[in-house]
């Protein structure tokens, strides 16, 4: 057995490798948090339908995605859509997934952020004759956003530390690569070990820039003059 | 006679098991200012609601402008409205409310002027000439730039006075529109209200508690109790020499006569 020996010759040797799959990973969180929260948003304006129907059939889909595994999912998206036509390459794929599972997620914060606006916000709304729309995206979301941030933040995270799940469907993110440098090297320790301190790294920056969007944030929300 | 602005034609509605009205007939003609008083519960409020279309009704129909609030003609019958006609009639009315409900995100200018802008598409230069117009009629000039969350409750809801003006609605709601304030920020509140009757002629349906503003101001007053007018009359007549026993019983409780 070999004793434990850090190499650190061989650490500066495959950083660059494992920054550049670091892009990789952090372009399939920003783009899948950006599907996520427009799925989240989709999901939760429809549990609001007036339609029962929809209300419906939109709480079982979204039971659905929080009951079955992300990987599940992955694969799903990955093996067997192709056979319906349709095919995505990997990182869509990934996309896709992250963005429907955590966007469930998401629907559950945004849903409550808007439950918690206040209903006379909503009836003067109505008496000034505002549309649907309007009601929304000029009273409801400017002021449901605060309140949303620190979970919403939160679950980006978490996609973001679920992205390895993605190197099941041969996309080379940060641990794919860094499986594969070991195996070509025989060499585990300083790979893997860079990876989670990128982990830790990247995680701590997040959590520290959704505090400060948060504290910095308005406390009534938010409108142009 | 001319047809009434607003008319109650056998209304009826429930909240659950609970009957509001069971056989509702009120008319409010054009120009009129009316007050509605009586006891918690009786209704007030609710009457209020249903012809802002925030509440529905269980029965009946009502007509404003000698067009159904609540009904559209379609294929020469008449069914429940859809959002459009609402949204149509709704442009008859405007309502101040007990708790301001000012949007807390916008400033003052903005709370006046978003309703104009997003739904009569009026252009951001008139919308705030109007507003600006509007504050100085009740006296928050110097408020536009600040937000709701900077101003006493008098003034918010001096604030809200402007907003429902600026839509420019026929027909005016007061729901308790002092009963959230402190007593010395009453008077303020109410002299937008008198002031802006002497300039223009409104329709006017308010709820109060204020029995001296009710009858300084109205040309008819409403003595409401579970879910029905038990007295009206002109203002004289209903504070000086109620005719039922249940008036005297409340005018008496409230003025402590």
């Amino acid at each position: 057995m070999n004793g434990f020996h850090w190499d650190w010759a061989f650490m500066w040797e495959v950083f660059p490798i494992i920054l550049s799959a670091a892009k990789v990973t952090l372009l399939a969180t920003l783009l899948g948090s950006i599907f996520a929260i427009v799925m989240g948003l989709v999901f939760a304006l429809l549990r609001r339908n007036s339609s029962k129907t929809i209300r419906l059939s939109v709480y079982w889909v979204v039971e659905f995605i929080r009951s079955t595994p992300l990987l599940v999912q992955i694969f799903f998206l990955y093996y067997v859509m192709p056979e319906f036509g349709i095919s995505m390459s990997p990182l869509v794929t990934g996309v896709f997934a992250l963005g429907l599972h955590y966007g469930a997620y998401l629907s559950e914060v945004f849903r409550s952020g808007i439950d918690g606006i206040e209903k006379g916000q909503w009836e003067a709304a109505r008496a000034l004759n505002l549309s649907k729309l309007d009601t929304y995206k000029d009273i409801v979301l400017p002021q449901a956003i605060r309140p949303m941030i620190p979970a919403t933040g939160n679950y980006i995270i978490a996609m973001f530390k679920e992205t390895p799940q993605l190197s099941a469907i041969t996309l080379l993110e940060m641990l794919q690569m860094a499986k594969i440098i070991g195996s070509e090297n025989f060499r585990y320790l300083e790979p893997f070990t860079l990876v989670g301190v990128m982990y830790l790294v990247f995680s701590l920056l997040a959590a520290f820039g959704i505090h400060q969007l948060e504290r910095r944030f308005p406390k009534e929300g938010f409108s142009l003059k | 006679m001319s047809t009434p602005i607003i008319e109650f034609k056998n209304v009826k509605k429930c909240f659950g098991e609970t009957v509001i009205f069971s056989d509702f007939n009120f008319k409010v003609e054009e120009n009129e200012i009316v007050s509605i008083i009586g006891p918690s519960g009786s209704g007030k409020s609710t009457l209020l609601r249903i012809l802002m279309t925030l509440e529905g009704i269980d029965g009946g129909y009502i007509n404003i402008a000698g067009e159904s609030l609540w009904h559209m003609l379609w294929q020469g019958q008449y069914v429940p409205a859809n959002n459009k006609h609402l949204h149509k009639m709704r442009n008859h009315l405007g309502m101040v409310f007990q708790h301001f409900n000012l949007f807390p995100h916008m400033t003052v200018k903005r709370n006046i002027t978003e309703a104009p802008m997003r739904v009569k598409g009026i252009s951001r230069e008139e919308a705030e000439a109007s507003a600006e117009r509007l504050l100085q009629l009740v006296g928050l000039a110097d408020k536009a730039d600040s937000y709701p969350n900077d101003l006493s409750g008098g003034q918010k809801q001096r604030v809200g006075i402007a907003r429902a003006l600026a839509m420019k609605p026929s027909i005016l709601l007061l729901d308790e529109i002092t009963s959230a304030l402190d007593p010395e920020l009453v008077d303020e509140v109410l002299d937008v209200i008198r002031n802006l009757v002497k300039e223009e002629s409104f329709t006017m349906l308010l709820v109060t508690h204020e029995m001296y503003f009710a009858r300084e101001i109205s040309d008819r007053v409403c003595f409401f109790d579970k879910g029905a007018i038990v007295e009206e009359g002109k203002p004289e007549a209903i504070f000086t020499q109620p005719q039922e026993e249940r008036t005297k019983a409340f005018l008496n409780a409230y003025l402590g006569q």
